[in-house]
């Protein structure tokens, strides 16, 4: 049982169009200061889910809290505390980049001066094209102005479904260090939907996963993927005794893989400090140990089954 | 939030390009027709008047500003309609297509507000168009032709108002000429919450203006029960001020019905946008 704040509190959430399901029974809940991740194949529910929380769609059963009060009957004050960018950052083409932060700012239910504007132009990079229209702006731009626009109001909760979507690998750094700034420096809490399950495994400490409109699973990050077994790379100078170490002890061959001089090794992730030990005691060198895409193979294996 | 939502939607107005294009299309067409009648306003005159030259003596300029502007309304009354669909049926269609919509609806304003401060918007937008129109025909027509009596050519006769009797028509028949045209914007804005493209709801205002225009014009009894309820036959409810004497029964009915299209309209549009799922 957490005992830090709740900011949000998704129960049973369903949501029908017709006769197609989109979310069939979703529950989670995250807490102030979380990272929280936002997983699920596409069609799994997880942009419904993310605009049911902000009333862009009305659910057809279940329930919202937000900071502890009802989301149908305290809307505007939740999302006085909300900032987000759902799906892409669409902006007014035929306005400047200053223009839209300030169209925004005036109906974000905070004053905002024209300082602060400023400051989050430069916050994100776009010092010198403020005064451009957005028509002429490359998608990177446009999503560093979806950041600047979603801290206008100094919000509690960010709700990024895909920010990092057509940036370039520097602005996917800088989107990350971003997100981590603001949970460790400015205490915010974020919900983040991504494709990119290495980007969750960095940044989120909680997650969850859907699919096909139901909760599969949701937790801490090292908890859920600690409990798994993880694919494991050693580089050794001499795999056939290695392997030949590894099947007198308690390992045996379909968990074992030769790649050249690497062995990839199913393992839980306690047993990789017992294997290491073993390698080196017989005078078998590891130069080095990786972890194989841990978060991909845990996902893939809760979809598909 | 009304306010600041309302001159909002008033600077996305000022700044979309489209806007302009029902202003710079009054202007040019007013041009023209006050060309047209500079050149050649005696000949265009005298068609009209050839009817009574054996019985009536005119005195004076009959081709002054009042009789200009009176043309002017006349021939464009139809036409400014399109003019305002054209901005005010892309109010909300045109942020769905943008994407814009999903940024504007997670604002803390409630979508009712969002909508009142649309709907506010394109009244005076409406009422800009309408002024320009107004300082097109009236104000630069009376600077060119100069003042003088008007005279006004009825079914049923000829009707001939004095200098100072006029100006107050205008007035009121703008007025009401306005109230038209945001019957027409809140018909536009109200299509507009149903779509999720911008040419959707502007070529739907245009039919419908189209099609009442034309079951209105028609002279089957069939349409009889109908014809006095249609938004479109209230929209020469301007020409009422240039009756002689006033029939305010009729000025009363067109305000009735008018009003009661918008607040019927306004109540369709709230509804939808309220409860419209935003999946753009």
């Amino acid at each position: 049982m957490d005992d830090r704040i709740k900011i949000v509190e998704v129960k049973n959430l369903v949501k029908n169009y017709g006769n197609f399901c989109a979310v069939k029974d979703v529950s989670f809940d995250v807490y102030q200061n979380d990272v929280f991740g936002f997983l699920g194949p596409n069609g799994a529910g997880k942009s419904t889910t993310i605009r049911t929380i902000l009333s862009l769609i009305s659910p057809t059963s279940g329930t919202i809290n937000l900071f502890g009060k009802s989301l149908i009957t305290n809307r505007n004050y939740a999302l006085s505390k909300i900032g987000c960018i759902v799906e892409k950052p669409d902006f007014y083409k035929y306005l400047s980049a200053k223009k839209n932060l300030e169209i925004f700012a005036r109906i974000s239910g905070m004053s905002i001066s024209k300082t602060k504007v400023s400051e989050l132009i430069e916050f994100v990079g776009l010092t010198g094209r403020e005064n451009d229209k957005l028509s002429g702006f490359s998608h990177g731009m446009k999503q560093r102005l979806g950041i600047a626009q979603t801290l206008l109001h100094d919000p509690e909760l960010i709700i990024l479904d895909e920010p990092t979507t057509g940036l370039d690998p520097q602005g996917i750094i800088d989107i990350r260090n971003l997100i981590l700034q603001l949970k460790n420096e400015k205490n915010k809490t974020v919900i983040l939907s991504s494709h990119i399950l290495s980007e969750i495994e960095l940044i989120a400490n909680r997650m969850i996963i859907i699919n096909k409109g139901k909760t599969i699973v949701q937790g801490n990050v090292v908890d859920l993927l600690n409990s798994e077994e993880v694919i494991v790379q050693f580089k050794v100078d001499d795999v056939s005794k290695a392997i030949e170490l590894l099947k007198q002890s308690e390992f045996n061959s379909n968990e074992i893989t030769n790649n050249d001089s690497n062995l990839l090794i199913h393992t839980k992730v306690e047993a990789i400090a017992i294997i290491n030990n073993l390698f080196c005691s017989n005078t078998i060198n590891v130069s080095s140990i990786e972890t194989k895409r841990k978060l991909e193979d845990y996902f893939l294996r809760l979809i598909n089954t | 939030m009304l306010f600041k939502s309302t001159y909002n939607e008033l600077l996305k107005i000022a700044f979309k390009p489209r806007s302009y294009i029902g202003i710079a299309g009054i202007i040019l067409i007013i041009s023209i027709i006050l060309f047209a009648m500079k050149v050649d306003g005696s000949f265009y005159i005298s068609l009209i008047t050839g009817q009574f030259d054996q019985s009536l003596l005119f005195e004076g300029e009959i081709l002054n500003g009042n009789l200009i502007a009176y043309i002017i309304i006349q021939m464009l009354i139809i036409h400014v309609p399109l003019l305002i669909a054209f901005v005010t049926g892309d109010l909300v269609s045109g942020e769905s297509a943008m994407g814009t919509i999903r940024l504007l609806l997670t604002k803390p304003v409630s979508r009712s507000t969002i909508l009142w401060s649309k709907f506010f918007a394109s009244c005076i937008y409406t009422l800009i168009v309408m002024l320009c129109l107004a300082f097109m025909s009236f104000v630069l027509g009376k600077l060119i032709f100069g003042q003088g009596d008007l005279m006004v050519l009825k079914s049923d006769g000829l009707i001939v108002f004095q200098e100072g009797d006029i100006t107050w028509r205008f007035f009121y028949g703008f007025a009401i000429a306005f109230l038209s045209l945001v019957t027409v914007a809140t018909l536009a804005l109200t299509l507009s919450c149903f779509s999720e493209n911008s040419i959707g709801p502007i070529v739907a205002t245009m039919g419908i203006i189209l099609l009442f225009t034309i079951i209105g014009s028609m002279d089957v009894p069939v349409f009889d029960v109908i014809r006095p309820f249609l938004f479109t036959t209230h929209m020469a409810a301007w020409r009422y001020f240039f009756d002689d004497p006033l029939n305010t029964t009729n000025i009363f009915y067109s305000i009735t019905i008018l009003v009661a299209h918008i607040g019927v309209l306004l109540a369709i549009a709230f509804y939808k946008f309220n409860k419209k799922d935003i999946l753009s």
